[in-house]
């Protein structure tokens, strides 16, 4: 007997009203309705959530680990666009 | 829990080492001595990979086995009360079975495959759910001990090199502690009962006792996997110590509950601040982990009519998935 794997989900929770959704695992699951319902009984068995999202885990588009660096790089050299970047005198207040 | 490095087999399967440079490894050892967490896509060495595969899953085959044992209580409870709280628990061991499966998938291994080595008796599950639950006290028992020697184990797991290990033994090790209490208040409850239950209570330490020290694995000198476990921060206590550890802590509770370690050598030492034990049978460790425990052929049995018996639902939900999305295509 050979069967056919259910695709896999991953879980994101969000805990409580407010916060952003966060990731939790995965799930196999055959279609939508039950990688939900998989969801819940794995994920929040103690109340750890008000809302629940489950994706498809062949459908998430990731950044490659191992071009981290130059992916991430043009934001490296501008460190202008941080507050701390500029010097402020003493005296001048809320700002 | 459950991670006595019990499965030898694969350490000498051949790799990818022959693709990894001297520098990569460097490099990558580098990163766990900074303490920085490896993450599903990061580039890993093979070996570490395997290691991670291999203890993982054993872990998840653990949880699912260790259904079994207290299950056998669930018609049986002695209060509906009790028989809603096991189930939780019972419940719980399947979550955690799932949470495992799920980050051992971050590593490139298929469910499917790590179920049908399962099912295949390749894959080992921990030595302890190879004994039988003969009285309700087994229960109380179960919980104290083999959830307190897990905990043990699974604090310093959270900590793992391993991201998605260490995140779902921090959900594991939330939950668990529910069981530890669950276990002792049942320990607590029969202590302080009738004689009988008194001494149901003692016969169910008297039995679990030994396999419980078990859980922690070989001793040091005899642990294969372990340096490198330690230096690759899968691991940050050794098995002696975390044993040791957790004797210190259970004997002063089986005090309180005026029960006695089935222990005649069992002393503390004023100097170490620790007790002494005696040596662990380790015939009896290698046997049930061998197969031949009191329960093994009962347990994989169990689990394999449970796969088989299920086989028409997962076919059915399939069916079901592809007929609703042929008819929102149509």
């Amino acid at each position: 007997m050979s069967e056919q794997l259910w695709p896999l989900y991953e879980v994101f929770i969000r805990t409580r009203g407010g916060l952003s959704h966060r990731h939790a695992g995965s799930v196999h699951a055959a279609d939508d309705q039950m990688a939900l319902d998989h969801a819940r009984d794995t994920y929040t068995r103690r109340n750890e959530g008000v809302s629940l999202w489950v994706v498809r885990s062949d459908r998430i588009v990731a950044s490659d680990p191992a071009e981290t660096a130059s992916f991430f790089e043009p934001a490296e050299d501008k460190i202008y666009r941080h507050p701390t970047f500029y010097d402020i005198p003493d005296g001048v207040e809320n700002l | 829990m459950y991670t006595q490095g019990l499965d030898q087999a694969g350490k000498n399967e051949p790799g990818n080492k022959d693709q990894e440079t001297a520098e990569q490894l460097a490099a990558f050892q580098a990163r766990i001595d900074a303490e920085e967490k490896i993450e599903a896509k990061d580039w890993m060495p093979e070996a570490y990979r395997r290691t991670l595969v291999r203890q993982i899953s054993q872990h998840a085959h653990s949880e699912i086995i260790g259904m079994q044992p207290e299950g056998n209580w669930l018609t049986r409870a002695p209060s509906l009360k009790r028989k809603a709280i096991l189930l939780a628990k019972v419940q719980d061991e399947a979550g955690h079975g799932l949470y495992l499966y799920s980050a051992a998938e971050t590593l490139g291994v298929s469910r499917d495959r790590m179920v049908a080595d399962l099912l295949s008796g390749k894959a080992k599950y921990s030595s302890i759910f190879n004994y039988p639950t003969l009285s309700w006290a087994d229960i109380g028992a179960i919980g104290w001990l083999v959830d307190g020697a897990a905990i043990m184990n699974q604090i310093p797991l959270c900590r793992c090199s391993y991201g998605p290990y260490a995140r779902a033994m921090v959900r594991v090790c939330k939950e668990e502690s529910f069981h530890q209490r669950q276990g002792f208040e049942i320990m607590l409850t029969l202590c302080r009962g009738t004689e009988e239950q008194k001494a149901m209570a003692q016969d169910a330490l008297n039995r679990f006792w030994w396999p419980s020290l078990m859980m922690f694995g070989p001793n040091d000198s005899n642990s294969t996997h372990s340096a490198q476990s330690m230096a690759w921060k899968i691991k940050r206590f050794s098995n002696d110590e975390l044993r040791q550890k957790f004797v210190d802590i259970t004997v002063r509770q089986a005090d309180f509950l005026g029960l006695r370690v089935p222990d005649d050598n069992l002393a503390f030492n004023d100097e170490t601040g620790h007790y002494e034990f005696s040596e662990i049978d380790w015939q009896e460790f290698f046997d049930v982990v061998a197969g031949n425990g009191p329960c093994n052929s009962q347990r994989m049995a169990k689990r394999r009519k449970a796969h088989e018996d299920g086989a028409w639902v997962r076919e059915a939900a399939r069916a079901y998935a592809d007929k609703r999305a042929a008819q929102a295509a149509a």
